[in-house]
């Protein structure tokens, strides 16, 4: 089934590793990208992602604030928070805001995982 | 008239740099945290390539007091040094932290040489060595050095920089928010260090960007 993914990172290289990991997995699905918290929430009201990936660290609002609003928007979104911090408080933080953590740097496979979890019958 | 910097960064190539200090920094606090037991926070990194009176003023402009600091220098494709700098009134903080117990300030005072040098040793290196892996290049990294002092004399450790020279300059805040520890990590690099990270950077950014995994390889 196509979905429809936000991926949130102020880096663009970061945003086309995310792309590169996603066309190998689910080439078909569609994309939105965003560079800061403001943007990406008016792409969750006007675009309706099914999946959100976010960024922890970046200018202004940070990944874990976004993602929690992200849920307060739209609880059906699937979020999962992206960093190298991965420190236990951090992860905790991303689970309390109904989040999925997912270390940076971003391989194919955990990003797999994390979204069979949300389309199960069509991962083999 | 000040001096530009005679190298720049194209946008994909400073997005890398950020993302490699992110990386390498995260890893170091999370050493960090392992020493403290607290969750270190830490700032957005920024990245910028100027001259050394810019870096000075930076450096200064952050911090009235007197500054100390632990420095590695570090050798191979590209050479430079890192340094882990907090003002000098939290010294004692951080080794109270970071040694634990209910240590008498004699004993603190004692300590104090020994435990910045490897608390400095532990997230340099920790940083260093992921940014190095993820550049697929090993450097040789200094033992540490812990050196008091201000802004400009940080910048000028020698050996002394050419006049003309740039520097890259990195900065990102970590803090320990209930030992009210607050520091910076910042990492130099001269003009022929800057060249041939660029060069580093693009094979960096292909890596992240024609391959579906981004997998290092990984340096000694």
């Amino acid at each position: 089934m196509t979905r429809k993914i936000l991926i949130v990172d102020d880096s663009k290289l970061a945003r086309m590793a995310v792309i590169k990991a996603l066309d190998s997995l689910h080439p078909d699905w569609s994309r939105v990208e965003a560079g800061d918290a403001v943007t990406a929430m008016d792409l969750v009201q006007k675009e309706a992602p099914d999946v959100a990936l976010v960024d922890f660290n970046m200018p202004g609002k940070n990944g874990l604030l976004l993602a929690a609003e992200v849920r307060q928007a739209n609880p059906q979104i699937h979020v999962a928070v992206i960093s190298a911090n991965h420190q236990v408080e951090v992860i905790n933080r991303a689970h309390a805001a109904g989040a999925a953590f997912l270390r940076k740097p971003l391989t194919s496979e955990a990003l797999d995982a994390f979204l069979s979890v949300l389309n199960p019958q069509s991962v083999p | 008239m000040a001096a530009q910097p005679s190298v720049t960064l194209g946008e994909l190539e400073l997005d890398a740099l950020t993302e490699l200090v992110n990386l390498g920094v995260s890893s170091a606090a999370l050493s960090l945290r392992e020493m403290v037991q607290e969750e270190v926070l830490l700032s957005v990194p920024s990245v910028s390539v100027v001259t050394r009176a810019e870096a000075i003023a930076n450096l200064e402009q952050r911090n009235t007091s007197r500054l100390v600091g632990v420095h590695q220098t570090f050798e191979g494709d590209i050479r430079g040094r890192a340094l882990l700098i907090f003002p000098e009134a939290q010294s004692l903080e951080l080794v109270r932290a970071v040694v634990g117990g209910d240590l008498s300030l004699e004993d603190l005072m004692e300590l104090e040489q020994e435990a910045l040098a490897e608390t400095g040793n532990v997230l340099l290196n920790g940083c260093l060595g992921t940014i190095a892996n993820n550049l697929g290049r090993s450097l040789r990294i200094s033992l540490p050095e812990v050196i008091h002092g201000n802004g400009s004399e940080f910048i000028n450790l020698t050996p002394p920089p050419r006049a003309d020279s740039c520097v890259l300059f990195i900065y990102i805040n970590f803090a320990v928010r209930r030992r009210d520890i607050q520091g910076y990590l910042a990492m130099l690099l001269d003009l022929p260090s800057l060249i041939a990270l660029k060069e580093l950077l693009a094979e960096f950014i292909e890596r992240a960007t024609a391959t579906t995994v981004v997998s290092p390889p990984h340096a000694d």
